[in-house]
């Protein structure tokens, strides 16, 4: 073996890694289940490099103390960082342990925990036997069969339960609460504008909730900008400027700009968390992304030794980025400190779920080119946004929401950008994948953030796809060109070229299609070093835009299991059309008001469209394939819009109000 | 307060305007039925009360007193998934399957009332069960599936 896999250098323990009980090998792994079906393609690559068939492992949720740290379940990066991780344990495990002799898994128990996997001996590569298939989900049984598993079902001894009183908007202060305020079975906890209440009992819980919201009385301020002009507002400033490319560029004849509104994760569960305070220590069960950032956010906030809190991962709803886990695993803290050694199981309310969660940002862009002669010559690019990560563990703050709201705050950070090497935020998928000549590509940062935004699935990439790949068939049409063709000529990487024409060609581009239905195509390598993918959509515009049909094609190289990676494809497509034709956060001047189902609809499953999903055949190194299809998406039924209807929609959402909008401003 | 849940009788000491679904979780320990929202938008917390599909946030046990209620735990007979159940397995139909009680419900009630429901006609059933995850057509799938046999 070459080089040590990263995750195997910072976690050097074998114990960390491989334990055994019950005559099961139990693998432990830093990476967590936010629906993606990670544990089960670990158990894929685990049991390959054990020698064992999956059903002899079990994959033991994250944990701070028992289990490896490997950063947070963030970028498509799981299989690639933890595969190689993986594999070199395996490794160590083969060349100590020999699996060709009977009794492997007791001489697997019986190995030193102690032994250092970076100078251990490692056996050599064995061929892929649960690698490649389709092996069913673990936790899927669970979960169908009504069984607890999620965080919301733990009912520990003693079990209380909480719930937290938000301000009714970001800039609230509480002004005033009856010092003597009571409500049946619950408890009150206080601390500054932070209120919550813990009782025995569900019911008494909700109902206390409802009261204090009716008694507690606050001053609040407007902050947030104009709904109708937030892309101003992103463009006034003041910003901070990333650079990304400047090869100068000549001065574009044609130039488009584009936008997209705020967006929010809307998991169909609140956040949740359990925690305990027992004697000097903190348990903590959390659907966080990131268990060893949180434990450090909060030993930080509360001035704790960070050994002293323990944090694990329970699963819960479906994750798709930086949502409000941290945040509920902070206030079950802060509610289970007001009663020493009892758990409490804290769950948000829906409302604040979609209005105090971390937002997807707004974004707007400008994009100018040239073409001549079927050639793009020069590209420009703008893109203007707030940041993509409030993430705890990003900055050096806390940044968990309760702490800006107790008496001595933990004031919250700005929203930022992860580096360039991580993929960046608002430039992300900013340069576009195509021979243009020479570019520029800046984007500006605004950095009085009234919103705390941070990252959502697949960051800038979705908007800057969008904007990029709409302005490539705008380019296409000025040109006279076929957009496929014209994609395919400014095309130099193969595999790129691979799926743009597989796309077109498995969707049947050329096909006539009736008036009311127009077909669009988008493409986009993930992060430039990621997934490749293309997306045909096929859409019928008539009151409303229908999204009836996907063809994706994705190359993410050795594919670990391929159902769930077309599973993975299918639903990122399926919630791009839904973040693309209907999503937006509504808010006035003081706050959100989008705080339901019916103020902030999701894809309904009639109106679904149907998804197709093809992988290459491909022996390259395996990559993330759940933030791929988001932009190619975007774009393909933005452009599908305009082959349908003549009419380019360039704001985002595409629904009816915003098609009439570019119908009007087109005539 | 006595019902029948999932076919055995039970008795509810919740006082009457206690929603049905935290007499089922916290009373009953049933955690299968879902919280999404609390506020009958969702269907994460749907079950079956006599016949009819209603969410359970939005259900005082009151309108249950005497009543027969299924709920995701009570869908499988004989020890046996029921075949929506089943189908959703074998066609990997979930991610991360939270919002998947609530569609089992409904769908297995389309299935007994409607036993030749077609895709539009399942996907129009599901209109009030929400997927945050995309899983939608895979869902639609796996109930036409189970059709054959349920
Ligand atoms: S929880 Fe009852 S409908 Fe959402
Ligand atoms: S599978 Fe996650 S909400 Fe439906």
């Amino acid at each position: 073996m070459t080089e040590l896999p990263a995750h195997v250098v910072t976690n050097p323990r074998l114990g960390t890694w491989v334990t055994v009980a019950d005559g099961l090998v139990e693998v432990h792994v830093g990476k967590v289940e936010l629906g993606q079906g990670i544990l089960t393609a670990l158990a894929q690559i685990a049991a390959d490099a054990l020698a064992l068939p999956v059903e002899r492992l079990r994959v033991v949720p994250a944990h701070t103390v028992h289990g490896p740290d490997q950063g947070s379940t963030s970028g498509s990066l799981s299989v690639f960082q933890a595969g190689p991780a993986l594999r070199h344990v395996g490794a160590v495990v083969r060349a100590l342990a020999d699996p060709s002799s009977p009794g492997y898994v007791d001489r697997v128990g019986a190995l030193d925990p102690d032994t250092d996997l970076t100078t251990a001996p490692t056996a050599g590569d064995v061929p892929a036997a649960a690698v490649g298939r389709s092996e069913p989900r673990l936790d899927l049984p669970d979960k169908v069969l009504g069984r607890p598993r999620y965080l919301s079902d733990l009912r520990p001894e003693g079990l209380l339960h909480g719930r937290v009183l938000r301000p009714p908007s970001p800039a609230a202060r509480l002004r005033s609460l009856d010092p003597d305020w009571k409500a049946t079975g619950v408890e009150l906890v206080r601390d500054g504008s932070f209120l919550g209440v813990v009782g025995e009992r569900e019911v008494d819980v909700d109902r206390a909730l409802e009261q204090l919201a009716r008694d507690a009385l606050w001053d609040e301020e407007d902050t947030l900008p104009d709904e109708t002009a937030v892309a101003e507002w992103l463009r006034a400033g003041p910003h901070e400027t990333i650079e990304v490319l400047d090869e100068e560029p000549p001065e574009g004849a044609l130039s488009a700009s584009y936008s997209k509104p705020l967006l929010v994760h809307a998991s169909i569960a609140p956040s949740a968390a359990l925690a305990r305070w027992e004697g000097d220590r903190l348990l903590v069960q959390t659907h966080s992304q990131g268990i060893h950032q949180l434990r450090a956010a909060i030993a930080g906030a509360l001035d704790l030794d960070p050994t002293t809190v323990v944090v694990e991962h329970v699963e819960n709803a479906g994750c798709y980025g930086h949502n409000a886990a941290d945040d509920a695993a902070f206030d079950a803290v802060l509610l289970a400190r007001a009663v020493p050694g009892r758990p409490v199981l804290l769950r948000w309310t829906r409302a604040d779920e979609l209005s105090w969660a971390p937002l997807s940002p707004a974004m707007t862009a400008t994009v100018s080119a040239s073409i001549r002669d079927g050639r793009i010559s020069g590209w420009s690019y703008e893109v203007w946004s707030t940041g993509h990560t409030s993430r705890p563990g990003s900055r050096a703050t806390p940044s968990l929401l309760a702490g800006a709201h107790l008496a001595t705050p933990v004031p919250l950070p700005q929203p930022t950008d992860p580096p360039p090497a991580r993929g960046g935020g608002t430039t992300r998928n900013a340069v576009p994948g195509y021979d243009v000549g020479p570019r520029r590509v800046v984007g500006h940062r605004r950095v009085d953030s009234p919103f705390r935004t941070s990252a959502m699935r697949a960051l800038g990439a979705y908007f800057n796809v969008f904007a990029v790949e709409s302005f490539m068939d705008e380019l296409a049409l000025a040109a006279g060109a076929d957009p496929v063709e014209l994609r395919l000529a400014h095309l130099s990487d193969p595999r790129a070229a691979h799926v743009v024409a597989e796309a077109a060609r498995l969707s049947g581009w050329s096909e006539p299609v009736p008036d009311e239905v127009g077909r669009g195509l988008g493409y986009a390598r993930y992060k430039d070093k990621g997934a490749y993918c293309a997306v045909v959509a096929e859409v019928a515009v008539t009151s409303s835009v229908d999204v009836r049909r996907l063809t994706v094609v994705a190359d993410v190289g050795v594919v670990v299991n391929p159902d769930g990676a077309r599973n993975q494809l299918e639903g990122g497509a399926t919630q791009a059309v839904s973040w693309t034709t209907k999503e937006r956060v509504r808010f006035d001047r003081r706050r959100i008001t989008s705080t339901d189902w019916e103020q902030y609809p999701l894809l309904t499953f009639s109106e679904a469209p149907q998804v197709e999903v093809h992988l290459v055949d491909s022996s390259a190194t395996s990559v993330g394939a759940g933030e791929a299809a988001q932009g190619p998406t975007a774009a393909a039924v933005a452009n599908a819009v305009h082959r349908a209807l003549g009419v380019r929609v360039r704001d985002l959402p595409l629904d009816a109000a915003s098609v009439v909008r570019a119908i009007e401003q087109s005539e | 307060m006595e019902l029948m849940v999932n076919g055995s009788p039970v008795a509810l000491t919740s006082d009457r305007d206690t929603p049905l679904l935290t007499a089922l979780r916290d009373e009953l320990g049933l955690t299968g039925t879902r919280f999404g929202c609390g506020q009958g938008l969702c269907g994460a917390c749907f079950v079956d009360v006599d016949g009819t599909v209603v969410p359970a946030c939005q259900t005082p046990v009151w309108q249950v007193e005497g009543a027969s209620v299924t709920t995701v735990e009570g869908l499988s007979r004989d020890g046996e998934p029921h075949p929506v159940q089943q189908a959703v397995l074998d066609r990997q139909a979930a991610q991360c399957g939270f919002c998947i009680s609530g569609v089992l419900v409904r769908a297995a009630a389309l299935l007994r009332d409607e036993p030749d429901a077609d895709a539009d006609r399942v996907a129009e059933a599901l209109d009030r069960n929400l997927c945050r995850c995309g899983t939608h057509r895979r869902i639609v799938e796996a109930v036409l599936t189970a059709r054959e046999h349920a």
